[in-house]
């Protein structure tokens, strides 16, 4: 069985080089990776059964002696997380193709983006599967480029800005994790994992701390925990909607795995436990607050990936069975909630024109299938019972009672604040944006948008400049400027319904695709109890280290 | 292990020039500081491959300790990875240059719309902020009404 370990990783890196030669033809593009996306679903499939029966299946590249190669291995955690994304990946993909991405929107170039999302998805089943900290920074270096090319797909202004920030602050982190790359060698001689698991025990405790800061440094900014997030909500929303979503589902909880697999195989005496728990505190609270404060809903629901990320750090950060077992469950949960939510939005905005509050209104009443689209996996991810974003939570507050200090009470505490609040924000965006009439949102909107607004921002420019703050009046002067050009242009609700000028109906596609993700989320409430047990099992695994170890070392070369 | 001092110091200035250089606005000017930033790791692992010998290769210099190959295999790979994002980061940046005329990074549009629907919100410290409320007038009005 392990021949099937690195088909996940080759099986897109192909199906990307095909339909790059296939740039011409757009359905047989279409052929290709969906293709090559059912398989590797299947494979996943497969390995996540093996995994669980017969432990982790490794496979070192090039049958090179033990230590010397790269090794890939699929342990039960890697291979639930493969299969998870796998499923959601292939979802995106088919509404993509639904939405005519690859068709004749003049935003996007039809020719590189399959390529594009299959590299993308090679480079996340890389950086599950890889077995050394090298392979792992490789796979984080594909799945980043595609993601910056997928981030800026036509050029549009929004769009360069917003890759600009995403773009750096990825090659910084980058330049940290290499930093860490050469310090781990420096210190140990190696960079496999489970090698380095005996190894780094031995190091003096200073040394290994340093090594683990920066990890943790650099994993953070890729998970966006708090105070490394502020990057993400200002760079996700302006994507085109399925990049946004699978974005949102995969990157972030790519850092989390290599969160968990660093914490648990390299530094299971973390001194750092407590610093994790603060973290998960100030990311779950600042996280939500940003979103309450939201207009646009995909910027609202940006800002509850970051808080949810939070949630499994909390896991994370307990450094227990019940924690790490309910951070893989809560992983499981949010991967596909997430992903649905925004393929939700996605086609609110091509149905009803727009996703900022100011300018909807009224689309339950519209368009009665979408309200429902909106409302389950909302309600799902603030945690309603019986679906699964409450189960997840449940495991992650069990495991902090169970844990007991002061600080995993107050994490508790946080939580439920955090669940609260999440729904109050979903509960904003439904009363805004679906419940009330658009000619209701259409006079809010315009009193907003009086000249006395623009006079209060020149207002608030003059302060800010009196008073020499960082700002430039010169970028707020472009702000307002691209700020009144985007109202002039886009119309709200109301006045699309008034001049008869909706977008057309949606393809069936895109709503199918959408509601199997959907029905797909609330099956892992059906499922649960399995789900658990598998998430139980991998988290033991996780805490005792050596049937990792004793898969990848079977010749004792440590 | 023997650590190289002068590598150390070379790393060390020019990671510290990048972080001057990554504080910019301008794109282009970060970009050249993520240039140097990567030359500094990659001069790290340099330092983290410990003594210089003769090259890697089986049978070259018998007698001689060759160098650690592993680091530079690394190196290069990170070097060839560099190579790629910084014509995507120039790429970029002539992209920003076309459509506004400069390459600076340009604050959010959403932060401005949040900020200004705070500041149309009279319960907010942004209203007080920006509206000149007078300092004395809250305790005068709270006084008459006691």
């Amino acid at each position: 069985m392990t021949a099937l370990v690195p088909l996940p990783v080759i099986l897109p890196l192909l199906g990307a080089g095909v339909t790059l030669v296939l740039s011409r033809r757009v359905r047989a593009q279409r052929v290709v990776s969906s293709a090559v996306l059912v398989a590797v679903v299947l494979v996943a499939a497969i390995l996540v059964v093996e995994a669980d029966r017969s432990g982790p299946q490794v496979l070192w590249i090039g049958a090179w002696p033990e230590p010397l190669g790269i090794s890939l291995v699929a342990d039960r955690l890697s291979s639930l997380l493969l299969l998870v994304s796998a499923i959601v990946a292939l979802a995106v993909l088919v509404f993509s193709i639904g939405q005519g991405m690859t068709g004749d929107d003049e935003d996007t170039p039809l020719t590189i983006y399959h390529p594009t999302f299959l590299v993308l998805v090679a480079g996340v089943a890389n950086a599950f599967l890889a077995g050394d900290l090298f392979n792992l920074f490789v796979s984080f270096e594909i799945l980043l480029f595609a993601s910056y090319v997928l981030l800026t797909l036509g050029g549009t202004r929004a769009r360069v800005r917003a890759g600009t920030i995403y773009v750096i602050v990825n090659m910084l982190s980058s330049s940290l994790f290499l930093i860490a790359l050469a310090a781990v060698y420096a210190s140990t001689g190696s960079l496999n994992l489970a090698q380095l698991s005996g190894r780094l025990d031995q190091l003096p405790s200073s040394v290994s701390l340093v090594v683990q800061l920066l990890l943790l440094t650099t994993f953070a900014i890729k998970a966006a925990v708090f105070p490394l997030s502020f990057w993400l909500p200002d760079s996700y929303p302006t994507a085109p909607a399925p990049v946004t979503a699978v974005f949102a589902g995969l990157l972030t909880k790519v850092g989390v795995y290599a969160i968990i697999r660093t914490q648990t195989l390299l530094f299971p005496h973390s001194p750092l436990s407590d610093l994790l728990l603060w973290a998960a505190l100030l990311t779950m609270l600042i996280g939500i607050l940003g979103a309450v404060a939201q207009s646009d809903i995909k910027r609202m629901l940006s800002f509850t990936l970051v808080s949810h990320i939070g949630y499994m750090v909390f896991g994370i950060g307990l450094a227990t069975a019940g924690g790490y077992a309910g951070a893989i469950f809560y992983v499981v949960h949010h991967i596909t909630i997430q992903t649905a939510l925004f393929l939700v939005l996605g086609l609110v905005e091509r149905r009803a024109g727009s996703t900022s509050v100011i300018r909807l209104g009224g689309v339950a009443r519209l368009f009665p299938l979408l309200g429902v689209l909106f409302f389950v996996p909302a309600m799902n991810l603030a945690g309603i019972p019986p679906m699964s974003g409450f189960l997840g939570k449940v495991g992650l507050v069990e495991a902090g009672l169970r844990t007991g200090t002061a600080l995993a009470y107050a994490l508790v505490v946080a939580s439920m604040v955090t669940s609260l609040l999440t729904l109050y924000a979903m509960a904003k965006a439904w009363n805004l944006a679906f419940w009330r009439t658009p000619a209701e949102a259409h006079e809010t909107a315009r009193a907003l948008s009086d000249p006395e607004g623009t006079e209060e921002l020149v207002h608030h420019r003059d302060h800010v400049h009196v008073h020499g703050s960082i700002f430039e009046a010169r970028d707020l002067e472009e702000a307002r400027r691209v700020v009144d050009v985007e109202e002039a242009e886009v119309l709200d609700l109301h006045q699309l319904l008034e001049r008869d000028a909706l977008p057309p109906r949606l393809p069936v596609t895109m709503v199918a695709v959408t509601g199997a993700l959907i029905a797909f989320s609330l099956s892992l409430s059906l499922v649960a109890g399995p789900l658990f047990g598998y998430a139980h099992r991998a988290a033991a695994d996780l805490l005792d280290r050596q049937t990792y170890i004793g898969a990848v070392l079977t010749g004792g070369a440590r | 292990m023997t650590a190289n001092t002068t590598l150390i110091l070379t790393s060390a200035a020019l990671i510290g020039c990048a972080v001057y250089l990554l504080l910019e606005r301008s794109l282009t000017r970060v970009l050249v500081g993520l240039v140097m930033l990567g030359n500094g790791v990659n001069l790290l692992f340099l330092v983290a491959s410990g003594r210089a010998g003769s090259a890697p290769i089986i049978g070259a210099e018998p007698g001689r300790a060759s160098s650690d190959p592993l680091p530079q295999a690394l190196v290069l790979t990170a070097i060839v990875i560099g190579l790629a994002t910084t014509a995507f980061v120039l790429a970029m940046a002539y992209r920003s240059w076309q459509l506004t005329g400069h390459d600076d990074v340009q604050d959010d549009v959403e932060d401005t719309l949040v900020r200004r629907l705070a500041e149309a919100d009279e319960a907010s410290d942004s209203f007080d902020l920006t509206h000149d409320v007078q300092a004395g007038d809250m305790p005068e009005e709270e006084g008459q009404r006691a």
